[in-house]
C-alpha cells in the first residue's frame, strides 16, 4: 500500500509538470497584462502539435532530433504568442476587462480549424523520447524513466523563471508590472515591447508543455480545451500573478488527481473544483496570491447609463410589434430560430443583469440555464407536472442554487469570482452527468414536450416571446430601480456605497439570485423547446456562449445583450449551416467585431451616435 | 509549412464550396429525395470525416445507378459540435426549412437519443448511425428510430464470448465515465459473470471522457493483480493508456479484452505502440476479402486514395440502408417508410444485415479477433465475422427491455 | 471666525484612549477628544501621525483595538461604515469617491434613497424617487446647474462638493471629511471649506476634518486636536493651538510647516 501512494504521488508530479508550465504562461500574461488568455490551452495544443512534426521531420532517434525539435516547436509558439499580441491583443488593451477574454477566444475557434486542417482529424501518438524509453524499477513497479525527467523539468523551470524575475532587468520589470502596472508605464519603459515579451514568453511556455507532452500523451484536436479549465484552476488555486503558486497548485491538482483515481475513481473532474472552490472560499486570493494592489480595472469611469429616450423605446416597441406580428408571415424554420433566439436573449440579459450594473462576470452562468432546465424536466419526469407549473419550478431549483453559490461568489470579485462561479457550474454539471438514477447522465432526459396547446410552434414562440419579453423588460425596469442603482453604486464604489449605508454584499447577492432565476426561466423554457435536457446545458461552452453574448453587445449597456443575443447565436446559426469551418469563420468574426467594436456592438453604436449628437447616454 | 498553409487553404475553400452548395444543388435536383444527416463532424472529425467519404460514396453510386424512385438522393450535413441541443436545433430546421424527408446521423448517444425523441415528436424516420447506446432501442426507442451499429450490448456479448474461454478469473476494467462507458462495463459484467460464475471483479476505473491520467490508471489497475483486463476507453484516452501500460508492464502475462480498439481509427493512431493480442472488436479493412467488401474498399479507394475506416463502411451502409427502404416503400411518406424499415434487409459492405421488426436494431455485426504489430502498423488477426443477429437477448427479453413495443 | 454659542448639551462625539496597531506599530495610542454640535475642529498632524487611521476607526472602515467611541452617547466603536451611517455619521474620502456611471444628482438621490431605507425595492424608477431633496442639497453646495453631469467628467473641486452633497443627504449629526481640500486650488480650497463652515453653524453639524493645509485649518477651525505618532500631542482653539511651542517643534521637526506660520 505504501508502494502505491508513493508511486501515485510520483505520477501526480509527473502530471504535475506540464501543467505547470502552461500555467506558469497563463499566470506572467495575467499578472503583466491582464489577458485571460483563453487561448492558452490552443498554444498548449500547437506546441504539441508543432512538436510532432517537428521531431518527426529532424528524426526522433537522435537525441538532438528530439530535443531540437520540441525546443524549436515552444520557440514557434512563442513567435505564434507574439503575432497573436501584435495583430489583435494590442488593438484592444484599452476596452473593458475581461474584453480581451472575447477576442482570445476568437484565436480558440480559428486555431482549432487550423489544427484540423493542417495536421488532419487523427490523434498523433509522438515518438518516445530518446533515453528516456524505458523504466526503472521503483518500489517495485516500473516506472517510465520519462515521466521522472518530466518531475525534475517542473521545479528545473521554476528555479529558471525565479532566476529570471530576480536577476534580469526583463524580469524586474515584468514583476514590477506585475505589482503595479501604472508604475512601470512610469518608468519610462517600452510598454508595449514589455506586452508583447511577456505574451511571446507566456506563450512559449505553453508551446514548451504541449511538446514535452508527446512522448506521454497524444496530440488531439480536444487538448486546448479540457487543458484551459485545468490550467485556470491551477492558476487561481496558485494565486493569479504568482509562479511559485502555479507550481504549488499543479501539485496539488496533479496529486490529486492520482490519489482521486484511487479512492473517487468515478468523480476525479469534480474533485478538482471542489477543491477549487474551497480553496477559494478559504483563501479568496488563492494560495500565495496576494490582492492586488492599486485600483482594479473595474472600477474605470464607466459611462452613464440613461433610461431609454423616446426614439429607442420607439423602436422597441416597433420590434417587438414586429416579432409579434412575424408568425403572419414568416415560415415554421424561421420561428423555430427566432424561438431559440428570444430563450438566448433572456440568458444573455440575466447575465448582463449582474455582469454589467453588478460588475460581477461570470464563467458559469450555464448552471443557472442549465438547473432551470434540470428543474423543468424533473418536475415533468419525477412528479409527471404539466408544463406550466413545471415552467415555474425551474426558475425556482436555479434561484436556490443561485442564492447558495450566489452567498459564496459575492465574497470575492475581479477573476477570482468568475473562477468560483465556474467552479460550482462545473459541480452543478458533474452532479447532472454523475447522478444518473435522478438526472439520467449524459444521456439526458426525454420527452418533456410543452402541454398541447404550446405544440406548436407558433404557440410556442408566442409562449417565449411572452415570457423572455417580460422578463428581459422586467430586469430592464430593474436595472433603473433603486437595487439597480444601489448595484451599479456598489460596482462604481463599494467604499462610497458602504459609507451611504448600502450592504453591498447583499445587494449584489441579490443581483446574482436574481441573475440566476431570469437564466432558470430560460432554461425551462429551452428545456421544453428542445423536449430534453442534457448536461451540456450546464457546461463550460453555453457559459461561455452567453459571456460571449454579453460581451459582444456591450457590457455597459442596456440593450447590449439582446443586441449581442442575436448577433452571436444568430451568426453561429448561419455560420454552422453554410461550412463545416465555421469555427474559423465565427472565430475570425469575433476577432474582427471585437477590434471594429471594442466597446461591444450597442457602445459602438452609441459612441458613433454621441460624436453625431450630443445628449446621449448608454442604453 | 507552405504545404501546410496550402492545404489549409485548399480546405477552406472547400468550405467556401460547401458555402454555395445547397442552393446549387436545389436549382438542378428539383424533385430529389431530401436527407438531413446531422453529425458532430467538427467534434469527432477522426471517425465522421470517413464517415461522410462513405456516405458520399454510396450516394453517388446510387444517384448514378438513377436514383431511387426515380428520383437523385441528396444529403444535407449539418455539424452538431457534439451537443444534443444543436443537433434539435438542426433536425427542427432540416424538417422546417430544408423540406428533407428523413433524418440520419448521430455519432454521440445522447445527441442520438435527442434526435430520436425529436424524431417520435415529430414523427419522422430517424436512421441513427453510430450511437451505441442501448436506450436508443430498447428502454428509450420509439417507432420512428432504427439504429445500424450493434449496440454496446451487442459487442460487449460478442467480447464475452471470448473472454468466457479465458483461463482468467480476477478481472479490472476500465471504461470512460459516461454513459457508453458504464453500460459496457454493465453488460460486461453481468454476461459474463452468467457465463462463468467463478469470476470476480477486483478493480474499475472511470477516467473522464478525453482526460484520462494514463500513469496514475495503469498504476491503480497494476495494485489490484489482476489475471485479465476489460477495457472500454477510446481514441486518445486509449493511446495514452496503452502507451504508459506498455511502459509499466500493465499487459505482460495478462489478457486483456477491449471494445473498439480493432477499429482502423483507433488502431492507426496506436502504430508501433499497438499490444499484441489483445481481443478486440474491429474491422480488419486490408484482409477482409468478400466480394460486397472488395467492391467497396476498391471504389474508396479509387474515390478518395485512402484506405476506408469503420466509419466510411457505417456512412457507406447507412446510406444505402435507407435507399433500400426508400425502394421497398416506394414513397417518402414517413409511415410507409417506417413499415418498409421494419425487417428490411439491405446491402452492406460486411454483407446483408437485417433491421429487427421487434427493437430496430439492424443485425450487422462487427469483427472480433486479436490485434497485432506488422510492420510498425496494427492490425487484426485471427478475426471472425460476428453477425449481430445473433449476440442479441431473446425476443422476449427484447420486449421487456423496450417499452415502445 | 465666529464661532457660535458653546451647546450645553453632551458632545456630539466622544473618543476615549481609542488605539490602533498594524503587527507592532502603534498607528493610534490611547487619543481622546470630543467634537460639539456646530463646531468644525481638525485633526492635524504630520504624514503618519495616525489621522487616516483615526478617521478610518470612526467611519467604521477599521476596527479599533482598544477605546470608545460615542455617537451622542451612543457607542459605535466597531460597528460597520453603514451602521455607522445610519446613526447619522456623514463621510467624504481622501479620494472622492462617487459613483461615476450615475449623474451628480443621481449620485446624491442614492444616498437619500438609502437613508429612506428604499434600496429593496426593484421596480419603481429611482430617477423619480427624492429628485427635490437631492436638488435641494445640490443646490447648497452650488451644484445644482452640473446636476445631469455624469460624475466620471468633473472637475475636481466639483466632485469634493457633490461628495460633500452626498455626505449631507441623511441630515448627520456628525460629518467626517478626510483631507477635504487635497488637490484643490488655493481659491477652490477656501470655497469649500467656508461653504462647509456655513452648513456646520446653520445646521448645527460637528465637523470633524483632518486637513495638510495650515491655512485652511486655522481660518476655519474652531478647534484644533493635533497628533504625532499616534498620540494626542495637543488640542485647543486654534489660536492656541498655532502658538503652542510644541506643535511648532514637531512640524519644524518634521519638516513639514506650511502656510508659512
Amino acid at each position: 500500500m505504501l508502494d502505491l501512494i508513493l508511486t501515485q504521488t510520483l505520477n501526480g508530479l509527473a502530471s504535475a509538470s506540464s501543467l505547470f508550465l502552461v500555467a506558469s504562461g497563463l499566470s506572467i500574461i495575467f499578472g503583466v497584462t491582464r489577458i485571460v488568455n483563453f487561448a492558452h490551452g490552443s498554444l498548449y495544443m500547437l506546441g504539441a502539435y508543432l512538436g510532432w512534426t517537428l521531431v518527426a521531420w529532424l528524426g526522433p532517434a537522435s537525441p538532438l532530433g528530439f530535443w531540437g525539435g520540441v525546443v524549436l516547436a515552444a520557440l514557434l509558439v512563442a513567435g505564434i504568442g507574439a503575432l497573436i499580441e501584435i495583430a489583435i491583443l494590442r488593438r484592444i488593451y484599452p476596452a473593458p476587462e475581461l474584453f480581451q477574454l472575447l477576442a482570445t477566444f476568437g484565436v480558440v475557434l480559428m486555431i482549432q480549424d487550423i489544427a484540423l486542417a493542417v495536421w488532419g482529424p487523427e490523434d498523433k501518438l509522438g515518438p518516445r523520447a530518446p533515453g528516456f524509453r524505458s523504466f526503472v524499477i521503483l518500489f517495485d513497479s516500473r516506472f517510465p524513466s520519462y515521466e521522472l525527467l518530466l518531475i525534475a523539468i517542473g521545479p528545473a523551470v521554476l528555479a529558471l523563471l525565479w532566476f529570471l524575475f530576480r536577476k534580469t532587468r526583463w524580469g524586474t520589470l515584468v514583476r514590477a508590472a506585475t505589482q503595479d502596472r501604472e508604475m512601470v508605464g512610469a518608468l519610462g519603459v517600452n510598454q508595449r515591447l514589455l506586452f508583447t515579451s511577456v505574451f511571446a514568453f507566456g506563450a512559449g511556455l505553453a508551446g514548451l508543455g504541449g511538446a514535452l507532452q508527446l512522448p506521454r500523451e497524444a496530440a488531439t484536436l480536444h487538448m486546448d480545451l479540457s487543458m484551459i479549465a485545468e490550467v485556470f484552476v491551477v492558476v487561481v488555486v496558485g494565486g493569479l500573478g504568482s509562479v511559485a503558486g502555479a507550481y504549488l497548485a499543479a501539485v496539488l491538482i496533479g496529486v490529486l488527481h492520482a490519489f482521486g483515481i484511487l479512492i473517487f475513481p468515478k468523480i476525479t473532474l469534480v474533485l478538482v473544483f471542489l477543491v477549487m472552490a474551497v480553496v477559494l472560499v478559504v483563501k479568496p486570493y488563492g494560495l500565495l496570491g496576494r490582492r492586488p494592489a492599486g485600483q482594479p480595472r473595474a472600477t474605470a469611469v464607466e459611462p452613464l447609463l440613461r433610461p431609454a429616450d423616446r426614439a429607442t423605446k420607439r423602436a422597441g416597441l416597433l420590434a417587438l410589434l414586429l416579432l409579434a406580428a412575424l408568425p403572419l408571415a414568416a415560415p415554421d424554420s424561421l420561428l423555430l430560430i427566432l424561438t431559440e433566439l428570444l430563450i438566448f436573449t433572456l440568458f444573455a440579459a440575466s447575465l448582463h443583469f449582474m455582469m454589467g450594473p453588478g460588475g460581477l462576470a461570470s464563467f458559469g452562468h450555464a448552471a443557472y440555464f442549465g438547473l432551470g432546465a434540470y428543474g423543468a424536466a424533473l418536475a415533468v419526469k419525477w412528479l409527471g407536472a404539466p408544463m406550466e407549473p413545471a415552467l415555474l419550478f425551474a426558475p425556482f431549483l436555479a434561484g436556490i442554487a443561485g442564492v447558495v453559490f450566489g452567498w459564496f461568489c459575492v465574497r470575492l470579485s475581479g477573476v477570482y469570482l468568475a473562477m468560483l462561479t465556474l467552479a460550482f457550474a462545473q459541480i452543478a454539471w458533474a452532479t447532472a452527468f454523475q447522478w444518473v438514477e435522478l438526472t439520467g447522465g449524459d444521456n439526458g432526459i426525454l420527452g418533456v414536450w410543452p402541454s398541447a396547446w404550446a405544440v406548436s410552434k407558433t404557440a410556442f414562440y408566442y409562449l417565449a416571446l411572452a415570457i423572455c419579453a417580460a422578463c428581459v423588460l422586467l430586469l430592464r425596469v430593474m436595472i433603473f430601480s433603486p437595487l439597480g442603482y444601489g448595484l451599479r453604486a456598489a460596482r462604481d464604489n463599494a467604499l462610497r456605497a458602504e459609507a451611504i449605508g448600502i450592504d453591498t454584499m447583499r445587494v449584489q447577492w441579490a443581483a446574482f439570485a436574481i441573475a440566476a432565476l431570469a437564466a432558470g426561466v430560460a432554461g425551462g423554457l429551452f428545456a421544453f423547446f428542445k423536449g430534453s435536457v442534457f448536461p451540456t446545458y450546464l457546461a463550460i461552452p453555453r457559459s461561455v456562449d452567453a459571456l460571449l453574448m454579453v460581451l459582444l453587445g456591450g457590457v455597459q449597456t442596456v440593450s447590449g445583450p439582446i443586441v449581442g443575443a442575436f448577433a452571436y447565436a444568430g451568426l453561429s446559426e448561419q455560420l454552422a449551416k453554410l461550412t463545416l469551418y465555421w469555427r474559423f469563420a465565427l472565430g475570425l468574426a469575433i476577432v474582427l467585431l471585437v477590434m471594429l467594436f471594442p466597446r461591444g456592438l450597442v457602445g459602438g453604436f452609441l459612441a458613433w451616435r454621441e460624436r453625431l449628437g450630443p445628449g446621449a447616454g448608454a442604453r | 509549412m507552405t504545404i501546410d498553409r496550402r492545404r489549409f487553404l485548399a480546405a477552406a475553400s472547400g468550405g467556401a464550396v460547401a458555402l454555395a452548395a445547397p442552393s446549387l444543388v436545389r436549382a438542378q435536383g428539383a424533385g430529389a429525395i431530401r436527407i438531413g444527416e446531422i453529425n458532430s463532424y467538427t467534434a469527432q472529425p477522426a471517425f465522421l470525416k470517413p464517415y461522410r467519404q462513405g456516405w458520399e460514396l454510396a450516394q453517388a453510386q446510387v444517384n448514378a445507378a438513377g436514383g431511387v424512385l426515380g428520383r437523385k438522393i441528396e444529403t444535407i450535413f449539418r455539424d452538431d459540435a457534439g451537443k444534443p441541443e444543436d443537433a434539435v436545433r438542426h433536425a427542427g430546421d432540416l424538417i422546417n426549412a430544408e423540406k428533407v424527408d428523413l433524418l440520419s446521423g448521430g455519432y454521440l448517444s445522447n445527441v442520438g437519443l435527442a434526435i430520436a425523441d425529436f424524431a417520435a415528436q415529430n414523427k419522422r424516420l430517424y436512421a441513427a448511425s453510430e450511437p451505441l447506446s442501448d436506450a436508443l432501442v430498447w428502454s428509450k426507442g420509439n417507432r420512428y428510430t432504427f439504429r445500424l451499429r450493434p449496440s454496446t450490448y451487442m459487442q460487449a456479448a460478442m467480447l464475452v464470448e471470448e473472454a468466457a474461454r479465458l483461463k482468467a478469473r480476477k478481472w479490472a476494467l476500465v471504461a470512460p465515465n459516461y454513459e457508453y462507458g458504464q453500460s459496457a462495463v454493465k453488460w460486461f459484467k453481468e454476461l459474463l459473470k452468467k457465463a462463468r460464475p467463478d469470476v470476480e471483479f477486483v478493480a474499475e476505473q472511470y477516467p473522464a471522457l478525453g482526460r484520462i491520467d494514463a500513469g496514475a490508471t495503469v498504476q491503480a489497475l497494476e495494485a489490484a493483480k489482476p489475471d485479465a483486463i476489460f477495457n472500454v476507453t477510446f481514441s486518445a484516452d486509449l493511446t495514452n493508456f496503452v502507451r504508459q501500460g506498455n511502459t509499466r508492464g500493465l499487459f505482460e502475462g495478462r489478457d486483456v479484452v477491449s471494445m473498439l480498439t480493432g477499429e482502423p481509427e483507433y488502431l492507426d493512431a496506436l502504430g508501433t505502440e499497438t499490444p499484441e493480442g489483445w481481443i478486440v472488436t474491429g474491422y480488419p479493412h486490408a484482409d477482409l476479402a468478400t466480394p460486397e467488401h472488395v467492391r467497396f474498399r476498391d471504389a474508396y479507394q479509387a474515390r478518395y486514395n485512402d484506405y476506408p475506416r469503420l466509419g466510411s463502411v457505417v456512412g457507406f451502409d447507412t446510406m444505402n440502408s435507407i435507399a433500400a427502404a426508400l425502394a421497398k416503400a416506394g414513397t417518402t411518406d414517413n409511415e410507409a417508410l417506417v413499415a418498409a424499415m421494419e425487417g428490411l434487409t439491405f446491402p452492406s459492405a460486411f454483407g446483408s444485415a437485417e433491421y429487427r421488426a421487434i427493437d430496430h436494431q439492424a443485425t450487422l455485426g462487427a469483427f472480433v479477433g486479436r490485434t497485432a504489430l506488422k510492420d510498425g502498423k496494427g492490425v487484426l488477426v485471427d478475426w471472425r465475422y460476428a453477425d449481430g443477429a445473433k449476440y442479441l437477448p431473446s425476443d422476449d427479453v427484447v420486449k421487456t427491455l423496450r417499452p415502445a413495443g | 471666525m465666529s464661532a457660535p454659542a458653546p451647546s450645553a448639551a453632551a458632545p456630539v462625539l466622544a473618543v476615549r484612549d481609542l488605539a490602533k496597531s498594524f503587527g507592532g506599530v502603534h498607528a493610534v495610542q490611547g487619543v481622546s477628544f470630543t467634537v460639539e454640535a456646530g463646531r468644525m475642529v481638525a485633526l492635524i498632524g504630520p504624514n503618519g501621525a495616525g489621522k487616516t487611521t483615526c478617521f478610518n476607526m470612526l467611519g467604521g472602515q477599521l476596527r479599533p483595538d482598544r477605546g470608545e467611541i460615542a455617537l451622542k452617547g451612543r457607542s459605535i466603536a466597531g460597528l460597520r461604515p453603514r451602521e455607522i451611517w445610519r446613526l447619522g455619521v456623514g463621510r467624504t474620502f481622501q479620494i472622492t469617491a462617487t459613483f461615476s456611471s450615475m449623474t451628480v444628482r443621481e449620485n446624491v438621490q442614492m444616498a437619500l434613497i438609502s437613508d429612506a431605507g428604499g434600496i429593496w425595492s426593484p421596480f419603481r424608477a429611482a430617477r423619480a424617487q427624492h429628485a427635490a431633496a437631492a436638488e435641494a442639497l445640490l443646490a447648497q453646495v452650488g451644484m445644482l446647474e452640473q446636476a445631469e453631469r455624469a460624475c466620471g467628467v468633473l472637475a475636481y473641486g466639483d466632485l469634493k462638493r457633490v461628495e460633500l452633497a452626498v455626505a449631507l443627504a441623511n441630515r448627520p449629526g456628525l460629518l467626517l471629511m478626510d483631507e477635504p481640500t487635497a488637490g484643490m486650488a488655493p481659491r477652490e480650497r477656501v470655497a469649500l471649506m467656508a461653504l462647509t463652515a456655513r452648513i456646520a453653524s446653520e445646521t448645527g453639524i460637528a465637523v470633524l476634518f483632518t486637513e495638510h493645509d495650515m491655512d485652511v485649518v486655522f481660518a476655519h477651525a474652531d478647534r484644533v486636536i493635533v497628533l504625532d505618532r499616534g498620540r494626542l500631542l495637543a488640542e485647543g482653539p486654534a489660536e492656541a493651538i498655532r502658538q503652542d511651542p510644541q506643535v511648532r517643534a514637531v512640524y519644524l521637526g518634521s519638516g513639514t510647516v506650511s502656510g508659512g506660520h
